[in-house]
């Protein structure tokens, strides 16, 4: 990590500013292309460490069976001593004034008191904040012990722990095998993979145009092998549709599930587990593109940011790679941030060294559509939520008090029933409410749009105004010890 | 190895573990109360901020994203 102060970035005098946001794949290959292209590229991330999800590590704690493509992480790492590197950053704003990208963060451990404030003005920002788990609500989701996938993921290869003792992964989508294979390897005996999706949709989605999957299909491989290995069972067309426990999870209840995701009636089994793994998909994390105006698009499957075959958005020195721009794993961000990046550096699609990723792209966003048609979401899952039901976990707004508000516009319905008004402000239960809504006859739209990018103290953003105009400011520490009201900003206001 | 209190109790991690990753590790899985009953980490990757906890006096410190240091006093947040 190099010294705080305004973004300068690393490189030539005069050269291009890049910002890059997001230190996963497509966020690293962005960095590394801008520095092949000659720019001074600063790189923020709000992890406390590079490699986001897909290579979240500790030195001491990983266990390396579980990291995949880890001598790619090495060389692109190895290429930042030419940037300046922000861990543990918290953009909290974002805007585009006189042709001028400027972004605000905050810097330090993890929601700790006495940031540091940190300002980057850059020609040209390429977002790369990647996406979270959609783990769809479901009676008893709430208990102690259930968690996403990407908390089961993140818990072993990071902690080196789990959660539970027996664990029943459910959800859909390739991501639920490799999480598998980490709970086991961390020391959880895998109950069961449950992917929601039946084998007509998943033939459907994969047997047409095998040869798309190259590259990928090793890597799934080894997964089933680990599975295998494990005596992992893997069943297709079912899924977890209730939670068993009065103070933590003791069992849950599996069902065959139709196409749409519907559980068929007698199905239903339970099963004694400690723990729950949910995965369900991803939702891309939108905030900051859309703080700086880039135009999105979709439907309730899911909404991206829109690229051209720059990876450049609507909004002039924005660009865009990796799951914000579509689902496709890491394949398909590193060759998008590749793209980006030397782009944003002001590089040509006609240069040589971007005839390898141009390739990779094409290829993996024909993987992404597949993997949408084989795993997407189906409507039927609803069908699943009792009335009392929680949906938002935040403000404990149920299935039934979302749906009698169906018809109010969303605004009006999240102010009525809070539902996205607490803590994540929406990140965790907003594409599941929105589908409640629909379910329910109404039109809802426009969760993913968030008034405050990252939850910050009040304390701190106040103390941005009143520090030196050097840019780095040690904010004071005593503000910052105020009461709950204002431990996050995000839990506010409604947009 | 690093050791942490959690509500005066004291717990031992391993060196680089985060909060949620030191209680786990210890056989909890809840550590705070909300109106529907306890809850601890679900998302595991700062999103969704059920697993908040008071650290050293700081309130609203995500368990999942705070790495633990040696003499950390954790408190359980309630939220009615």
């Amino acid at each position: 990590m190099t010294g705080i102060g305004v973004g300068v970035g690393a490189g030539a005098r005069g050269a291009r500013r890049v910002a890059i946001l997001g230190g996963g794949p497509a966020g690293l290959a962005a960095a590394q292309a801008a520095l092949a292209a000659g720019a001074r590229v600063t790189l923020l991330d709000e992890g406390g460490r590079l490699g986001g999800q897909y290579w979240r590590h500790h030195e001491q704690l990983t266990d390396r069976r579980l990291q995949h493509g880890w001598a790619r992480f090495e060389r692109l790492r190895g290429v930042l001593d030419r940037a300046e590197v922000h861990n543990g950053a918290s953009v909290w704003s974002a805007e585009a004034s006189d042709g001028t990208l400027r972004l605000r963060a905050v810097v330090g451990p993890a929601d700790a008191a006495g940031r540091t404030a940190l300002e980057v003005e850059a020609d040209a920002v390429v977002v790369a904040t990647g996406a979270h788990d959609l783990a769809l609500p479901l009676p008893g989701w709430t208990l102690p012990g259930v968690t996403t996938a990407g908390a089961a993921q993140a818990l072993a290869k990071r902690d080196g722990v789990t959660v539970g003792r027996r664990t029943v992964v459910s959800g859909a989508g390739p991501f639920l095998l490799p999480v598998a294979q980490s709970l086991a390897v961390a020391g959880s005996e895998v109950v069961g993979v449950h992917e929601a999706s039946r084998l007509g949709g998943l033939a459907a989605g994969w047997l047409p145009r095998p040869w798309q999957l190259a590259g990928k299909a090793g890597e799934l491989v080894e997964y089933v092998g680990a599975l295998a290995r494990h005596r992992i069972p893997y069943r297709v067309g079912s899924g977890v549709v209730r939670v068993l426990g009065t103070d933590r999870v003791e069992g849950v209840v599996i069902a065959a599930l139709d196409a749409d995701w519907r559980p068929v009636p007698g199905t239903e089994r339970e099963v004694a587990c400690d723990s729950v793994a949910l995965g369900h998909g991803f939702t891309p994390r939108l905030e900051v593109a859309i703080a700086l105006g880039a135009a999105i698009e979709g439907d309730r499957r899911g909404r991206f940011v829109v690229v051209d075959d720059a990876q450049r958005t609507s909004a002039a020195g924005v660009y865009a790679a990796g799951e914000i721009t579509g689902i496709g794993g890491a394949d398909a961000a590193l060759a998008e941030g590749a793209v980006a990046g030397f782009m944003a550096a002001g590089g040509s699609l006609d240069d040589d060294r971007m005839r390898g990723p141009l390739a990779v792209r094409r290829r993996m966003r024909a993987f992404a559509a597949r993997l949408e048609r084989a795993h997407g979401i189906r409507p039927g899952w609803t069908s699943w939520l009792a009335d009392d039901t929680v949906v938002c976990r935040c403000e404990n707004v149920t299935r039934r008090t979302i749906a009698d508000r169906a018809d109010a516009p969303l605004r009006a319905m999240k102010l009525a029933t809070r539902a996205g008004l607490g803590a994540c402000q929406g990140r965790t239960c907003g594409r599941a409410v929105e589908a409640v809504v629909a379910a329910a006859g109404g039109a809802p739209e426009g969760f993913d749009r968030r008034p405050v990018l990252a939850p910050v103290r009040l304390g701190e953003v106040a103390a941005v105004g009143r520090g030196s105009d050097s840019g780095a400011v040690a904010v004071e520490t005593a503000i910052s010890t105020a009461g709950r009201g204002e431990s996050a900003v995000a839990a506010a206001e409604p947009q | 190895m690093i050791r942490i209190t959690v509500d005066a109790e004291p717990l031992e991690g391993r060196d680089g573990q985060t909060i949620a990753g030191v209680l786990i590790g210890a056989g909890r899985t809840a550590w705070r109360t909300a109106q529907t009953g306890d809850r601890g980490v679900f998302c595991g990757i700062g999103v969704c901020h059920d697993c908040l906890v008071t650290v050293n006096g700081v309130e609203g410190v995500r368990a999942c994203q705070r790495e633990a240091v040696d003499g950390d006093r954790v408190e359980r947040e309630v939220r009615a």
